[in-house]
């Protein structure tokens, strides 16, 4: 059965059971360093390849950040046979129901938004998730719309976004975070961000 | 103001146990009594208040500076475990009268997961009380750790009352004891859903 | 014949969630969908299989009085690594499980069988309690998750077979508790009827 307790003893198996458990863990960390590395970079490149027309380039590559009024996104620019197609832009919204949600906007090079997609949220499962394309067809009314002329806000507000039954909240942080994106998408491009 | 919504929002909108079904085990374990409950939730308060801080300095200053935050749940749940040890010895020591009051839940609280969930919670979750989404900072996280804990032991202390009631009532016999109890928990989750929304 | 024995009173006569009663976290945390549900019971059986053999293997070695704390070490270091492996190839359901794949350090199943068991067992031995207790585990949070699911949406592991939107509050948090307190209802009331 198990040995008598003594100091030294004691001592000696806390420090062996740690270290070899330090060395399991550490090559787990290096074995699972790059596919890690990897599943997330393909995350974003996926949002960005479910939310632009077809290109080329790899816009992770050419992503940089930009702020405005204390806010700042993540714009990935496309190109398809070196003509600029569209931006992706990764915006986050403070106003969820549950916490922030991240989206990911493509515009097109006008400014009229061609699809979205979810990076993160924390809203309610079965109510306010339905932000996310494969839950509900919620977001597919912001599809080929031009913030100029459609405004971003829900009905009740007096805006053109039908929200979704019972997620008002939810539906509130969507059209905050398109306008975000939005927004740092025009004055990136006024202010010569883009690649034109 | 800041704090004031990070307390209620704690306590009530995303109560631990109602909401995150963290620390289920104890809350279904030591409710059947309401004065037993009062000590354990008085248990939870200090000892997830301490941890929290203890961890969110191991995160801040060993962790990230050594890039070794995979080792994160190794690192935490030590820290808790020696944590509580101290704990004990100490209170034995200065205080006999509290040791005899919380310190038969100590041992416990090692293997509570509210305490260890929400260690975790403040150091990798991105708050938006500020406004922006942020991380918490040390003072954001003592308080929020804190009320969390009061969460718990309000929680505890009223199904705690419910369950002191259902003693006496006639319960058909596959419903008894944990079933019973689990049904009840639902009934005031739904109770506490009445507070999403507010902060 | 034995062997199968082993495997199988996990499912059925020790059941950890309907008969034990534990590990309710996870179990009421992570049951909104059928596939979550059976994803965290297999991330736990993992992690119980690995650390039942090793403490098992140790138990001999290891003083009486430090025998939890080393415990622990085993199955965090176990859990991280199932954190890892889960990061790089299963981000998706890395993400949805979240906080509870760390917590199953803190479940009272594998540390509860490290030290009735695998302590006092063969290797082989415990790494069969392990499985069979975790299948039981993977088992009862898969029927759970099926159960929300189903009332709440409608659907099954994903596909929807019921039109309409279902009974919301079975994926919110109450829904959780309610189902599960039926199902034990129905459990007990199988069991004392084969009794």
């Amino acid at each position: 059965m198990a040995k008598e307790s003594n100091f030294k003893n004691m001592l000696l198996t806390l420090l062996l059971i740690c270290f070899g458990g330090s060395a399991v863990m550490g090559g787990a960390y290096l074995l699972t360093f790059e596919p890690i590395a990897a599943a997330q970079q393909a995350k974003v490149n996926n949002a960005i390849a479910q939310v632009l027309p077809s290109f080329d380039n790899r816009p992770a590559e050419e992503s940089y950040e930009w702020e405005v009024s204390g806010k700042k996104v993540t714009i990935y620019p496309a190109t398809a046979e070196g003509q600029y197609v569209g931006s992706a832009v990764e915006a986050v919204s403070s106003k969820g129901f549950g916490g922030p949600v991240k989206v990911m906007v493509g515009f097109l090079p006008d400014g009229t938004i061609f699809r979205t997609a979810i990076i993160s949220h924390s809203e309610t499962p079965g109510l306010g998730d339905k932000l996310d394309p494969r839950k509900s067809s919620f977001s597919t009314q912001f599809e080929g719309k031009n913030p100029a002329t459609f405004s971003l806000s829900v009905r009740k507000d007096g805006g053109d976004v039908d929200a979704i039954t019972a997620a008002t909240i939810s539906s509130r942080a969507f059209c905050d975070v398109l306008d975000i994106a939005y927004t740092a998408f025009m004055d990136a491009k006024e202010k010569g961000g883009n690649h034109e | 103001m800041e704090y004031v919504i990070i307390i209620i929002s704690a306590v009530f909108v995303n109560n631990i146990v109602l909401t995150q079904f963290l620390g289920i085990c104890p809350f279904l374990g030591v409710s059947n009594k309401v004065s037993t409950a009062m000590g354990m939730g008085a248990a939870v308060v200090f000892v997830m208040t301490l941890a929290t801080l203890m961890t969110y300095l191991a995160q801040q200053y060993l962790l990230v500076p050594l890039h070794i935050e995979f080792m994160q749940t190794v690192t935490f749940i030590l820290v808790i475990a020696a944590l509580v040890q101290m704990v004990e010895i100490i209170l034995k020591k200065i205080s006999p009268a509290l040791y005899q009051a919380l310190g038969i839940f100590l041992p416990l609280i090692t293997t509570n997961c509210a305490v260890l969930g929400v260690a975790i919670l403040v150091v990798t979750k991105e708050f938006t009380f500020g406004g922006t989404p942020a991380m918490l900072n040390l003072p954001q996280a003592v308080v929020y750790t804190a009320s969390m804990a009061v969460g718990f032991a309000v929680a505890l202390i009223i199904f705690a009352g419910m369950r002191e009631q259902m003693d006496l009532q006639g319960v058909p016999k596959p419903f008894r004891g944990v079933p019973i109890a689990l049904i009840t928990a639902g009934i005031l989750a739904m109770a506490f859903m009445g507070f999403s929304g507010i902060v | 014949m034995n062997k199968i024995k082993l495997i199988l009173k996990g499912i059925i006569k020790e059941n950890p969630t309907f008969v034990l009663v534990l590990g309710m976290c996870p179990t009421l945390g992570t049951t909104t969908s059928a596939m979550n549900g059976m994803g965290m019971g297999l991330a736990t059986t993992f992690v119980l299989m690995l650390s039942n053999m090793v403490i098992s293997s140790m138990a001999r070695m290891i003083p009486e009085k430090v025998r939890i704390p080393a415990y622990v070490v085993v199955i965090a270091v176990f859990v991280t690594v199932v954190q890892l492996v889960m990061q790089a190839y299963v981000p998706a359901l890395y993400e949805t499980l979240g906080l509870f794949i760390p917590l199953i350090v803190v479940n009272c199943i594998v540390l509860g069988r490290a030290e009735a068991y695998a302590s006092k067992n063969s290797v082989f031995d415990s790494f069969l309690d392990g499985l069979g207790i975790g299948l039981g585990f993977t088992l009862s949070l898969t029927v759970l998750g099926a159960v929300r699911e189903l009332l709440g949406s409608g659907s099954f592991f994903g596909h929807k077979i019921i039109a309409g939107d279902g009974m919301l509050i079975f994926i919110l948090a109450p829904g959780a508790f309610i189902a599960l307190g039926y199902l034990m209802v129905l459990f007990n009331k199988f069991k004392s009827k084969k009794a």
